[in-house]
């Protein structure tokens, strides 16, 4: 335990160290939100002008599906994870993650899932093609044969989140410093136990689900099968009892994260912690009892469409009390605007735009005009663009200078930022407008009314890509010869991570602190 | 231990990429193997060996190192949370499957039996069927009649088709596996109070029990795709007995296997002590909760069937 890194990649493939297996995570997750980017750009570049001309449209099926997963599966939840690997031991005043052998099994399943997934792409029919939710019967009856390595894929995924938030939950309840209460952790570990909650709950109900298809493909049930008795609707439900309780998965970590920063450089404490808290619970439990308003147009009784169309509007009190603590927290506050400040307000300000399209596709009746439009794309990317993947951004850059002890460089920083904020409005904004007027989502081709906004999208959609390069080589540059940074980093941050030395030490807190 | 740290934080292992490429091959086997490829069971089955040996590595390493005397209570008391969180996502995998059998009763099937809104699928689609449960008569049959592809089965599991509760397998099934649950509770009593023939005994008693519920689960499922015409393939009915039971039965045999393992570890090995047990206690609590899961087959499934 008092001993450094193994020499050579057997640090890597046999590491125990929380701190190697989140660094692992988050290049892994990297590297997936570039596979992920790909698969949208060839998306964009097809849909640059109507007609068809890149692609084929059973390709077309193929990368929609494959960026939708690859992007929740692979790049914002590792990345997530990865980010729990590196900041929750440090942050309660553990040695490590409690079951470390377990925390790297957890990762290094994932390669494994992810090979498997991609290599779809060359099989006989081609790569899973029926879109990232993979409604039944799409994905059992007119399914390509690739999709038996999609559902076995989407087992061992599931597997290594259910062990990696097995390992959350015990560090946090089992690891805590001598007077880390639970009420004095930080923001992140509180929405970290929570997600971590949510992903032992509805993980296995994504297993569950996969399974009926795999039984109803390969072994004749009858689960999707109104012939036999089933029903395709039943899918739907337990694919969003899984579905609506992810997206909080990838979103109440990001919650955590701007709760870190906002405090840092408003130079005031968090306002409202105790509400924070009790919010995100509550955000966690209303997850539980929503999910059909992905379904409205599916044919519920008119009991069911009430019932969750208030339930889903009872969301926004909640999340209305987080936005406005993190905006109370900068009122009169000494604000610097350093990068990952930069990201953060830009969370604040984009994700309640997502926030707000959300509340307008909870109204059941207007649902029913803008169900599987690009209004429903448009809003699920502000929550997931500017939300999970901002605030993932912001985190690298507030605590990479803990990581590897050197700055970054704050004007490539910032240029970053404003390639990529506009680059993701021009092209989510526009949806928002195509949707409404009627464009269908998941098409490759569209009516020339939709033309102009739809070039505008793929535009925003190659900056938002190249900005990404631009941080690849940011941190890189980091890494390799950026100027050495202080212990503190910040003004004054919060928190126990930064107590200890940048480059924080292989092993931190091999006795715990002692926390007032 | 090192010097300076009390929580054990064991050094570099293999033991995680190896159990990750043992599983994957075991997974990349299936498909193949589903998918009708010839390669299929033979990587299926060497990734099963490699990932059985790799956990069999694993296990012996976690026990060597309590042996001795790495684990401190902090320590253990993350294996308890961890075992506890696992039975937790271990109850919401059946739930999914559950929920999946109310579903088709409440919803799905008076939906398409022509009750309220959503009735018309009845005159439209599946004229003439109607709902029940057990679902002998599938909406295709209704339909197609000796044409359809998806049949009903002859003769179903539920209660009321029986005549006497004593000549009812699933009762004695109950039986033996709430047993079971007592029996493993004694152990763990003897355990407790250093009786550790008795410990022995009725963990061994478990065990056998275990065995017996399977065999006669064995028995059941032989009969039903003998005689009763009841397979995976018959419809809703089929589709939920044989997917909720069966996922149980995977259940006990994971569960019988930990049991006889611990057994094996007690007897032979003399492990366990009244204040160090928690393999065992694992065990155990797998065993409850496999026997809970069972009521509710026996109500949901059975009874109610």
């Amino acid at each position: 335990m008092a001993h450094g890194p193994a020499k050579g990649i057997s640090r890597w493939l046999f590491t125990t160290n929380h701190k190697d297996i989140g660094t692992m995570y988050l290049w892994f997750s990297f590297a997936m939100f570039l596979m992920g980017g790909v698969f949208a750009l060839v998306i964009r570049a097809e849909l640059f002008e109507p007609g068809l001309q890149i692609v084929q449209p059973e390709f077309f099926n193929q990368m929609t599906t494959m960026h939708g997963l690859v992007m929740v599966f692979g790049a914002v939840m590792p990345a997530f994870v990865g980010l729990a690997n590196w900041m929750v031991p440090m942050m309660i005043g553990a040695p490590d993650m409690a079951l470390p052998r377990m925390n790297n099994w957890s990762f290094w399943i994932l390669p494994f899932a992810f090979a498997m997934l991609a290599s779809t792409l060359l099989m006989e029919g081609g790569a899973p093609n029926f879109g990232w939710t993979f409604y039944a019967p799409l994905s059992t009856t007119y399914a390509p044969p690739s999709v038996t390595f999609f559902i076995f894929a989407v087992h061992i995924m599931g597997a290594s989140s259910i062990m990696g938030s097995i390992n959350i939950i015990a560090t946090i309840l089992n690891m805590r410093a001598p007077g880390m209460t639970f009420m004095k952790m930080p923001l992140f570990v509180w929405t970290w136990l929570i997600t971590a909650y949510l992903l032992i709950a509805v993980m296995p109900v994504l297993a569950g689900v996969v399974t009926m298809m795999l039984m109803d493909i390969h072994f004749g049930t009858s689960f999707f099968d109104a012939a036999g008795g089933g029903d395709p609707v039943l899918f739907q439900h337990v694919f969003w009892f899984f579905g609506h309780p992810e997206v909080y998965i990838m979103i109440l970590p990001a919650f955590g994260v701007v709760s870190q920063i906002i405090p840092t450089f408003a130079r005031k404490p968090l306002f409202g912690y105790a509400s924070m808290v009790y919010a995100t619970s509550s955000i966690a439990f209303l997850s539980f009892i929503v999910w059909a308003h992905h379904m409205f147009t599916v044919g519920m009784p008119v009991a069911g469409e009430l019932f969750f169309m208030y339930a889903t509007m009872l969301i926004a009190v909640p999340t209305g009390v987080k936005v406005f603590n993190w905006v109370t927290t900068m009122f009169k506050g000494s604000m610097t605007f350093e990068t990952p400040m930069l990201f953060s307000l830009a969370f604040v300000v984009l994700f309640t735009i997502g926030g707000f399209s959300g509340l307008m596709l909870a109204i059941a009746p207007a649902d029913f005009q803008y169900h599987d439009t690009y209004f429903v794309v448009a809003h699920f990317h502000y929550v997931l663009v500017p939300g999970a993947i901002f605030s993932i951004t912001a985190a690298v850059y507030y605590w990479l200078p803990k990581w590897c002890g050197r700055m970054y460089d704050e004007t490539m920083g910032k240029t970053h930022f404003w390639l990529a904020f506009l680059g993701l409005n021009l092209t989510f904004f526009p949806m928002h407008f195509v949707g409404l007027a009627g464009m269908p989502r998941r098409i490759p081709d569209y009516a020339l009314q939709f033309a102009d906004f739809n070039m505008i999208a793929s535009v925003g959609a190659f900056l938002f890509g190249a900005a990404q390069i631009l941080f690849l080589y940011n941190v890189i540059a980091t890494i390799k010869k950026g100027k050495p940074a202080t212990d503190e980093v910040w003004e004054n941050p919060e928190g126990l991570e930064w107590t200890v030395a940048s480059p924080a030490p292989y092993h931190t807190f091999t006795t715990p602190p002692q926390v007032k | 231990m090192s010097s300076e740290g009390s929580y054990y934080v064991p050094e570099q292992s293999k033991l995680p990429i190896f159990a990750s490429l043992g599983l994957f091959l075991t997974v990349y086997g299936a498909a193949n193997w589903l998918n009708g490829d010839d390669s299929g069971p033979t990587i299926f089955f060497f990734g099963g060996l490699v990932f059985a040996f790799v956990l069999w590595q694993w296990f012996s390493t976690v026990i060597t190192e309590n042996i001795n005397g790495l684990n401190s209570t902090q320590l253990k008391k993350s294996y308890v949370w961890g075992m506890g969180w696992f039975i937790f996502s271990e109850v919401m995998f059946f739930a999914a499957f559950f929920g999946a059998l109310f579903y088709i009763r409440t919803m799905a099937l008076p939906w398409l039996g022509g009750e309220g809104d959503k009735g018309v699928t009845n005159e439209i689609l599946w004229q003439g069927f109607e709902a029940q449960w057990p679902l002998m008569v599938t909406p295709d049959m209704a339909v197609n009649g000796d044409a359809a592809q998806v049949k009903g089965p002859a003769q179903s599991m539920s209660f009321s088709s029986v005549e006497s509760i004593w000549t009812w397998l699933p009762f004695w099934n109950t039986v033996i596996l709430l047993t079971s649950s007592v029996t493993v509770h004694f152990a763990h009593t003897a355990l407790k109070n250093n009786a550790r023939k008795g410990f022995v005994g009725w963990l061994g008693l478990t065990v056998f029990l275990g065995i017996c519920f399977l065999i006669l689960q064995v028995e059941e499922y032989v009969e039903a795709y003998q005689h009763m015409g009841l397979t995976l393939e018959t419809g809703a009915y089929g589709t939920t007995f044989f997917m909720l039971t069966g996922f149980h039965g995977a259940h006990v045999t994971l569960g019988t296997f930990m049991l006889l393992v611990m057994f094996l570890r007690a007897a032979l090995k003399g492990h366990f002590h009244h204040d160090d047990c928690f393999g065992f206690e694992a065990a155990s609590w797998y065993w409850h909760f496999v026997d809970v899961v069972w009521v509710g087959l026996f109500i949901f499934v059975y009874i109610l069937g």
